[in-house]
């Protein structure tokens, strides 16, 4: 990643509350986008508390380069998601991004996205890198319930956009990790793409293993800086501790120490 | 015209502004917000004899104005640092202070005397907040003696400028300044963090693997500014004051209290470009109140 990092005042262009839980933030930067590839993440600064001290990361949701953008998708969970969430447009934003590494494509032509609760925010953003490169992705995402879905109109898009939800109000009831493309004779898909809860990610990558599926997943670990430099949000590997902020967020799970 | 220049035990720092060890890397990964030349010191992350891996994760934990972390000293060693990321920032014009750590004083007199041999490494901070494995565990600068015997064994093999960072958690400050400048310390660095826990209530357990960590942070300043204002009344020796600096106001207040030169630490994390706001912060406080010199200001604290 030879990207420079930026420290920038970005601007919101819209705060879009999607239900009670999940709002979508369009931020405008003052200069062209740089590079920024699925996968990758911002560190937010959020100002008004000492209970906000430090920055909070976000996967980049999408990315329009034509209009200089990009999106943010945020779960509501404490004071400084509490405090963008009530952002207006016109409102600046001081961002550090393109932070960390991203997905790489598959060779085969089609992949599996699957995600869970805040962890679906990169996979729009990696549906549509894929749509673009001629890749077909089937999307599979899981909620808590019918009134918990947010922002999946936008995936139908990109693929095919397949649901969970816990008590089965919409979709197929239960976990995603119980969804019945798991129970399939002739599972097909050589590549997954996961991101949510830790323990979603550990049995999917179990899955992978077991039926010799390559499986990347994003991790989230609590940082600090978001460059490199704090060395709080490292995970083991098998190179040793690694930095969740710069040698991930992404990580082919045959390195982790989870199988 | 002011002059931000200050000369500290017969080092030269362009400015009185550095970043702290641990929260700036080896200057390397702040290319892209700071021109490490701009600075007047980095003071790189700890180095010790052996790899060390570190804690377990989490090694960290946000708190009011402030951060626990317990990073457990993660760094590759002496050895690769000496061959693998000198050669790299040897280049840079600004001074490249090693921070040295240990378990032992074995541990210390070995990284200190492979520092040595760098030409382009004027200095050294030794970080006596280290565990002593030989005295069950507690930190080297806890107790006056042993902070005096650690200081006094590198000084033997260290020819350069011996700074001694002291830790916090003691009952006497001044009984540990004293201390390592009658072991040889040419400069004093204060504070390293304070000893500090985090826990989880929803989940009932600590929050950091090792439970206790360290805190820094706008929360530790007013702690960090006492400390130096009293060592700089008990020793004669040069102070570099760190602990919470946030903006060029923060720093200044540790001038005026007797620092020499100031360390900006955690704030590299909020806004990686605070070092050079704070120098030019410096440059305008001066202007503003016509001060054409650093050393004119420094412990010019009223009373």
């Amino acid at each position: 990643m030879a990207v420079k990092k930026l420290v920038q005042d970005l601007r919101v262009i819209n705060n879009k509350r999607l239900n009670e839980r999940h709002f979508l933030l369009e931020l405008l930067a003052p200069e062209p986008l740089p590079a920024m590839f699925p996968g990758q993440f911002a560190q937010v600064r959020v100002e008004d508390s000492p209970d906000t001290f430090l920055r909070r990361p976000f996967s980049i949701h999408s990315a329009n380069k034509e209009n200089n953008s990009f999106q943010l998708f945020i779960q509501i969970k404490g004071a400084g998601t509490r405090s963008l969430s009530r952002l207006r447009q016109g409102d600046k934003l001081n961002v550090i991004y393109p932070l960390g590494n991203s997905f790489s494509l598959p060779t085969s032509d089609d992949a599996l996205l699957i995600g869970g609760g805040c962890g679906i925010a990169p996979l729009l953003f990696l549906a549509q890198f894929f749509h673009r490169n001629n890749i077909h992705s089937t999307i599979l995402l899981g909620f808590r319930t019918k009134q918990d879905i947010a922002g999946t109109e936008e995936y139908v898009k990109y693929g095919n956009l397949l649901l969970t939800t816990d008590d089965g109000s919409e979709g197929e009831k239960g976990l995603v990790t119980g969804h019945s493309i798991f129970q399939k004779e002739n599972f097909g898909f050589r590549y997954i793409y996961c991101c949510g809860p830790e323990q979603m990610m550990k049995t999917v990558a179990h899955f992978a293993a077991i039926h010799q599926v390559n499986c990347e997943v994003s991790l989230e670990n609590m940082m600090a800086c978001g460059f490199g430099v704090c060395l709080c949000c490292v995970t083991p590997t098998d190179k040793g501790n690694e930095r969740v902020c710069i040698e991930g967020p992404v990580f082919n799970t045959k390195r982790l120490k989870w199988i | 015209m002011v002059d931000l220049s200050i000369n500290i035990a017969g080092l030269q720092f362009k400015n009185p502004v550095a970043t702290a060890s641990g929260t700036f890397g080896n200057g390397e990964e702040f290319l892209d917000f700071v021109s490490p030349d701009r600075l007047g010191g980095i003071f790189v992350k700890a180095v010790t004899g052996e790899n060390r891996d570190g804690n377990a994760y989490p090694r960290m934990a946000e708190t009011p104005s402030g951060m626990l972390n317990s990073v457990g000293l993660q760094n590759k060693g002496v050895d690769f640092f000496c061959r693998e990321i000198y050669p790299r920032i040897k280049h840079f014009t600004t001074n490249i202070i090693v921070n040295v750590s240990g378990s032992t004083i074995e541990e210390y007199v070995e990284v200190a005397e492979k520092i040595n041999e760098l030409d382009q490494i004027p200095a050294i901070e030794l970080n006596i907040s280290c565990p002593n494995v030989r005295q069950g565990g507690m930190a080297f600068g806890v107790v006056p003696s042993v902070s005096m015997k650690v200081t006094s064994e590198v000084r033997k093999v260290y020819k350069k400028v011996l700074m001694v960072k002291l830790s916090p958690n003691v009952t006497n400050i001044c009984d540990s300044a004293q201390a390592v400048v009658d072991g040889g310390a040419d400069v004093i660095t204060l504070i390293n963090t304070l000893l500090g826990m985090a826990i989880d209530a929803e989940r009932q357990r600590p929050v950091l693997a090792t439970i206790t960590g360290g805190l820094s942070g706008p929360a530790i300043k007013p702690v960090a500014l006492r400390m130096v204002y009293q060592v700089y009344k008990s020793v004669s020796v040069p102070i570099i004051g760190l602990g919470g600096i946030m903006n060029a106001t923060d720093a200044i207040e540790f001038i005026l209290a007797g620092a020499s030169a100031v360390q900006v630490g955690t704030a590299n994390f909020i806004d990686p470009t605070i070092s050079i706001k704070i120098i030019d912060g410096i440059k305008n406080y001066m202007e503003r109140h016509k001060i054409s010199s650093v050393k004119d200001f420094v412990g010019a604290l009223k009373i």
